[in-house]
């Protein structure tokens, strides 16, 4: 078995690559548009809120795998038609914005009263106040869940499989297909996922208590 | 019409495929959490590893392994029973932290206070901290079982007949636009989901005055 898993190692290293390509991708077109949903669905003109508000309850109620779908197979049908890691980065990107911005709503909404007043007696305009005082403490509060977010957005690159991305799934799917070790080739596979997932788990608990520790009196 | 009759019909097999998984995962994650909650580490430590490493791994690679990784082994399951075992045992996984997190979130005196009583560990469990731990956890699990319901559409993948697989079927046999047909499937998705999210939220308003903490 383990003369197999050197052989194979390149070929789902490569894919675990791509998985991590699409992971950074996903995030960095989500998180921002995120945030700015977040800030839009307590925006007074209600249209606004409106079209945030369904972007964000769409992106949570509909299965990942519809939506990487919709973007690889459906919107030809419009005329758009993306590469796979395109179509891939646009359906968990938008995953990434709903569940982020729910995050941030909370974290936003965290910060106490007090600095909007505090900003306010100090004179800062509305955007400044936001800017500088509240989403910098916001972010903070949201830190850990949303790097638990990312692993889960990590873990979720798995199904671009089903669009043809060679991903690590793909990747060892394929060789499955070519040598009929499906078992093996699928734990080591499965293995690689967790050798991730698993110590960015435990660094994300670990940053959490450190955020944590002013609220634990006592403790240090 | 018809091409939208037949993505219906594959809604049977994605309810039917989300409660046997969540069945199975809501008994399975029983006995794994009291493991990993027990006193002795030769309990402790396996059944941790296992949570770790089922919740580690994405949903769609164990329902992978155990449909054409154990056929390799001469182990061959039709698709739907797969996917119903592999989504149930990562389910026991999800669910048991929550149920665990529902534990947690008793405060001791629940159990100074069971054990001033004269109750035995298994009767303090049973009488005076599960009932409230459930209440703690139900607006997790519901939670959880949306996600679950949402995961149902990866069985497409290894070819059960569910509402995706034949949302895919239609658009490859051209009876309709894919954008068309991909979105009602995941309106049908949506739709299902609604309920469980509103009972959800109810359930958290109205469990949270019921406990003692």
């Amino acid at each position: 078995m383990l003369s197999h898993w050197s052989a194979w190692l390149p070929s789902l290293l490569s894919g675990l690559a791509m998985s991590a390509k699409l992971a950074g991708a996903s995030l960095l077109v989500g998180l921002p548009l995120g945030l700015a949903l977040a800030l839009l669905v307590t925006a007074p003109p209600w249209p606004l809120r409106w079209l945030a508000l369904v972007v964000v309850e769409l992106g949570r109620a509909l299965p990942a795998l519809v939506l990487l779908q919709l973007a690889y197979y459906g919107l030809p049908a419009i005329h758009l038609t993306l590469t796979a890691f395109v179509a891939a980065t646009a359906g968990l990107g938008w995953i990434t914005a709903a569940y982020s911005s729910e995050i941030f709503r909370a974290g936003v909404a965290s910060v106490a009263h007090g600095q909007h007043e505090a900003s306010a007696a100090l004179g800062l305009r509305a955007l400044d106040t936001y800017r500088s005082i509240v989403i910098p403490q916001g972010v903070r509060v949201a830190l850990p869940a949303l790097l638990g977010l990312a692993i889960q957005i990590f873990q979720a690159t798995a199904l671009a499989f089903t669009i043809g991305l060679p991903e690590l799934l793909s990747q060892a799917y394929d060789i499955g297909n070519e040598t009929f070790r499906f078992l093996s080739v699928l734990i080591l596979a499965g293995l690689l996922y967790a050798v991730v997932v698993l110590p960015a788990g435990a660094l994300v608990r670990g940053i959490e208590l450190r955020l944590g520790r002013h609220l634990r009196p006592g403790q240090r | 019409m018809e091409t939208y009759r037949q993505i219906l019909g594959g809604l049977p097999a994605t309810l039917l495929l989300g409660l046997l998984a969540f069945a199975i995962g809501a008994v399975v994650a029983l006995p794994l959490m009291l493991a990993r909650r027990a006193r002795s580490l030769a309990l402790r430590l396996p059944a941790r590893a296992a949570i770790d490493l089922l919740r580690a791994v994405p949903p769609i690679v164990w329902l992978f392994i155990v449909f054409f990784g154990l056929s390799e082994v001469n182990l061959d399951l039709q698709p739907f029973p797969a996917a119903v075992i592999a989504l149930g045992v990562v389910s026991g996984a999800y669910l048991a932290e929550i149920y665990r997190g529902g534990f947690m979130a008793l405060d001791d005196g629940q159990v100074e206070a069971s054990q001033a009583l004269g109750l035995r560990r298994r009767d303090a469990l049973r009488f005076v901290l599960a009932p409230q731990a459930l209440r703690v956890a139900l607006p997790a699990i519901a939670t959880y079982a949306i996600a679950l319901l949402k995961d149902t559409s990866l069985a497409y993948t290894i070819g059960v007949h569910e509402v995706l697989f034949r949302a895919n079927e239609q658009a490859q046999l051209g009876t309709g636009s894919p954008l068309a047909i991909l979105l009602f499937a995941g309106a049908l998705y949506a739709v299902l989901s609604i309920p469980t999210a509103v009972l959800a939220r109810r359930l958290d308003t109205g469990m949270r005055a019921k406990v003692a903490r």
